[in-house]
Order: C-alpha cells, then structure tokens, then sequence
C-alpha cells in the first residue's frame, strides 16, 4: 500500500509508521526527564505558557521564513526568560502573569497567522499534533535535539535538584541559581518545540506532565523516576500510534489518552498495594 | 555601633535594609565571629529573618556594610522546608546533593547528629525533628565557617528544642564554627547563646551575654522580667570538651 504524504515523495506504509514511532519514542526519552522536574517544580503551567506561545513562533516562522522549530524555540525561549525576569519583580502573582502570557501569546500567534495572506496552515495540526506527517529532517530536529536536551539537563542534574529542594539553600551553597533556571527553562522550551508536531500546543504538556506522573509510583530516586517516565512515555506513543491505526484516531490525542490510562492503572495499582500494606 | 573584634568571619556596619520604600532593619552592625553562638531574638516583624539574610547573602543591605573573610563557607538551615511527594528521595542523598564532605566527614556528622538511623528515609516521611537533624547535617557537610539557624526549633515540642539547642551547642564546639541562630523560645537560647541580639522594629534594641541582656530594661519590656521555669535546660561552657553523641529522640 502506498500512501501519498506529499506533493513531491511517497511513502509505504511502514516507513510512515515507522518515521512517526521514531518521532514519539524519541520525544518521550527526553521529555520524561525534563517532565520530572516540570513535576517537582510544579510548573506545569508555566510549561503550558511556553506551549501557548509556540504558536507565535510558527507565525514568525512563517513570516520571516525560517525553520518553524528554529522559531518556536527562540519564542519560547524569549518567554521563558520574560518569565524569569517578572518573577524577580513581583508586581503580579506568578499565575497571572503566566497567565497573560499564555493566552496573550496563543491569541497573538493566531492573530499573525490570519494576517498572512495566500498562507494557508493546518492549525489543527499545530493545536493538536500530527505525528503522521513527521518527516525524516523532523526527526534529525528530534533526535539531535533531544540528545542536545539530555546531555544539558544531564550537566545541569545536581544544582538543578538542589534548588528544586530549596531554592535559598541551594543559593547559599553556591549553585548559581538564575543560569541554572534560565537554562532549564530553554530546555523545556526546546523540548516543546521538538514535541509540537507530534502532540501539538494544546497536548503537549501533557507529556512531560503524564508519564513522569505515573512513574512515582515505581521510582525510589530522582534518576529512576527519569528513567522510568521516560519508559512509559515510550509505552503511550506506542499505545497511542497503535490505537491511532486501529481505530483512525487523532494520533496526539490518542497518544495523551493512552498515557492516561497507564497513570491511571498504575495509580491504582499503587493504592492497592498500598492498602493492603 | 558594635566595637568589632579582630576575628570577625562576617561583619556588618550600620546595615539598613528597606523594601518597597519600608524599612525594615536600621542601622544595624554585627561581628559573626568563629565559636560564638549569636541569637537573634525579637517579636514577629522584629527584623530577625532580614537580619540573618543579610549575614548569610540572601538579602542586600540598602545601606551599610557587610565584609566577608575570604573563604567564609556557611551551612544554612532555612525554616520551613517542605519536599514535593512526587519527588523521591532519602536523606543520604539529599544531604549528598552538598557534594563537599568526603567519606570521614561524612561519618563523622552523621555520627554527630545521630542521623544514621534516618540515612535510608524518603524525606516526606521524616518528622519534624528528624527533618532539622537531617537539615543541620547537611549543613555540617559544607564544612561550614558559619553555621546560619533560621527558627530551628520552630514546631518541635518543649524536649526535643532542648535536645536540639544542645546539639547546636555541641556542634559548635566540636567544628568551631559560628552560629548565627533565630528563636523565639528565650528560656532554651538564653542558656545556649554567647551573645543575644534583641530586636525590635528594624533596630537593636538591646544586646550583649544572656545574663546582662535579661536585665536590659528594653528586654524586660518586650519579654517581660521573668523568664520560664526551663531556663538554662543545659549547662554551657565553651572550656568544657563536649560529649559526643546525638541529641535525644524527638520524632513528633
């Protein structure tokens, strides 16, 4: 069988299903880490702002014609530090100020968009993921990306966990706190970037978020918790991609329902465990 | 202004400290100096926190000075700390984490607050107490030249702050570091402390050894004349070599 992706190259089946595994299992080896800390320290929504603010990097992707990754990360990365810098000037709780970025960013991108003229974009697919139309340079994006990712967070593991602990006594010990937070945040931003076309804006979080969730229950460290969000991250894309084919569902959604329901197994699993204990 | 001594590890001239145009510390001055233990006492919104950030570098002074000795290294045990459940992690490795104590140190605190039976605990399920050992070992761990206490003994019960401000004592002979510590509980500091700094809005209003601070008539006015039956709980002599050991159990 032979499916026309687009207009200039086809594809069999299996390199289509291939190209979009590559794609998720990649995305979850580095979004499980990264998803342990976002679970720590509790910026879950700070991550969905950086998310809503990808879209406004696809817009001045499209505007100044560059890669869209290369954009949604220069965004993201540029709210993550606004977001560091209004922290220290607290005029606003933390959660309004993300958020008015996080809508004010989302509605400005979308805004852009409708400004450009003869352009037409998928904004589903950016909203919600396509993971099918991931092609082979998406995945050079994901994997050198990711192993960029890594070996940062990998750098930076120590003096991140101390301040995840406490910040002031981190600071007294002599961890240089703003570099190491303004380089985590660049990683979740670039982690958002790679994951965008595979979840989309909207989803996105939701694997950093999800299977570092589920993998409390088995992890007696920081470093299996990693390791083990990243595994069952990997285990919800290809639940996902598998009900995906099965059933021609929308890939990412598939992908963040299939991680749910392994949070929601192994939560239970635990409970039982532990009542009977 | 204090008259300052040669040996002063952090010295602090005429500090003032002042947020969103309110002041909060004026005028302060203070020598943290090796094998002293300095308390800072005074009402809630006295100052005391401020006062201990600015020794330890969390906080600039809007005026005044504040000099270092070169290579000052301070273990600092905040008030309240709290660990997110999903993050899983002992207290070996936590107190780990410092990353500056090399095997016989290791022991050799560990032994000294009597954390060994704690080591293999996730964090969450620690008490009170067993938290702020584990908190003061960590501290030792940076082989601290100043030790920084912020309200150690806040939440414990009346025996376990006793047996805690012995181990502080202990502590700060043994490795003879200073100790700057914040209480509110006069009868337990007043044994343990070299010199009391009493506080009141922004300003000291009263300082110098437990005894003659007691008979200060800004003292007696803010914590009145007599102070509680548990006053001097434990004898303290800075001659005297101090017994090895943990404080007593205080798990609650």
């Amino acid at each position: 069988m032979i499916i026309r992706r687009t207009a200039r190259r086809e594809v069999t089946v299996d390199e289509f299903i291939l190209t979009a595994l590559a794609a998720g299992l990649g995305l979850a080896m580095v979004a499980g880490p990264l998803g342990s800390f976002v679970v720590w320290r509790r910026m879950a929504y700070f991550g969905e702002t950086l998310a809503h603010s990808a879209l406004l990097g696809v817009a001045l992707g499209f505007l100044f014609g560059i890669n869209l990754n290369l954009g949604i990360l220069v965004v993201c990365v540029v709210v993550a530090v606004l977001l560091v810098v209004l922290r220290q000037y607290q005029r606003l709780a933390s959660d309004t100020v993300l958020g008015i970025l996080a809508h004010s960013s989302l509605s400005l991108g979308l805004v852009a968009i409708a400004f450009m003229e003869g352009l037409r974009v998928d904004l589903m697919g950016y909203l919600f993921g396509d993971i099918l139309a991931v092609t082979p340079t998406d995945l050079y994006w994901i994997y050198g990306g990711g192993v960029l990712v890594l070996a940062t967070l990998v750098g930076i593991w120590r003096p991140l966990l101390s301040l995840t602990l406490h910040e002031e006594m981190a600071r007294v010990e002599g961890v240089r706190v703003l570099p190491v937070q303004l380089v985590f945040m660049a990683l979740v931003a670039a982690t958002i970037a790679l994951a965008m076309q595979i979840v989309g804006i909207l989803l996105v979080i939701s694997m950093l978020i999800i299977p570092a969730a589920a993998a409390r229950a088995f992890a007696r460290t920081p470093e299996q918790m990693a390791v083990v969000a990243a595994l069952i991250g990997a285990l919800a894309v290809l639940g996902g991609l598998a009900g995906s084919f099965r059933w021609d569902l929308p890939t990412g959604p598939a992908i963040v329902v299939s991680a749910t329901a392994l949070f929601a197994v192994v939560t239970s699993v635990r409970g039982a465990v532990a009542a009977r204990l | 202004m204090q008259a300052s001594g040669p040996s002063a590890l952090i010295r602090l001239q005429d500090v003032a400290v002042a947020f969103s145009g309110r002041s909060i510390l004026q005028d302060v001055s203070l020598d943290v100096v090796a094998g002293r233990i300095t308390t800072l006492v005074g009402n809630n919104g006295a100052g005391k926190t401020t006062l201990l950030r600015v020794v330890i570098g969390l906080t600039h002074p809007s005026a005044g000075q504040v000099r270092r000795a070169s290579r000052v290294r301070i273990g600092y045990v905040p008030q309240h700390f709290s660990v997110d459940v999903n993050l899983p992690i002992t207290a070996r490795r936590f107190m780990a984490l410092s990353g500056r104590a090399d095997a016989a140190r290791w022991q050799e605190v560990v032994a000294d607050t009597g954390v060994a039976g704690l080591l293999d605990q996730p964090l969450q399920g620690l008490s009170g107490g067993e938290m702020r050992r584990i908190l003061l070992a960590r501290a030792l761990l940076q082989h601290p030249s100043v030790l920084a206490l912020d309200e150690p003994a806040a939440g414990l019960d009346g025996r376990s702050q006793g047996a805690l401000y012995r181990l502080i004592g202990t502590l700060r002979d043994r490795y003879g570091c200073a100790v700057v510590v914040i209480s509110h509980d006069l009868n337990l500091v007043m044994a343990a402390s070299d010199e009391v700094l009493c506080l009141e809005h922004g300003r000291i209003a009263c300082r110098g050894a437990p005894a003659s601070v007691i008979e200060h008539p800004e003292y007696q006015k803010l914590f009145g004349s007599h102070l509680g039956p548990d006053t001097g709980v434990f004898p303290h002599d800075h001659h005297d070599h101090p017994a090895h050991g943990p404080a007593g159990g205080d798990r609650g």
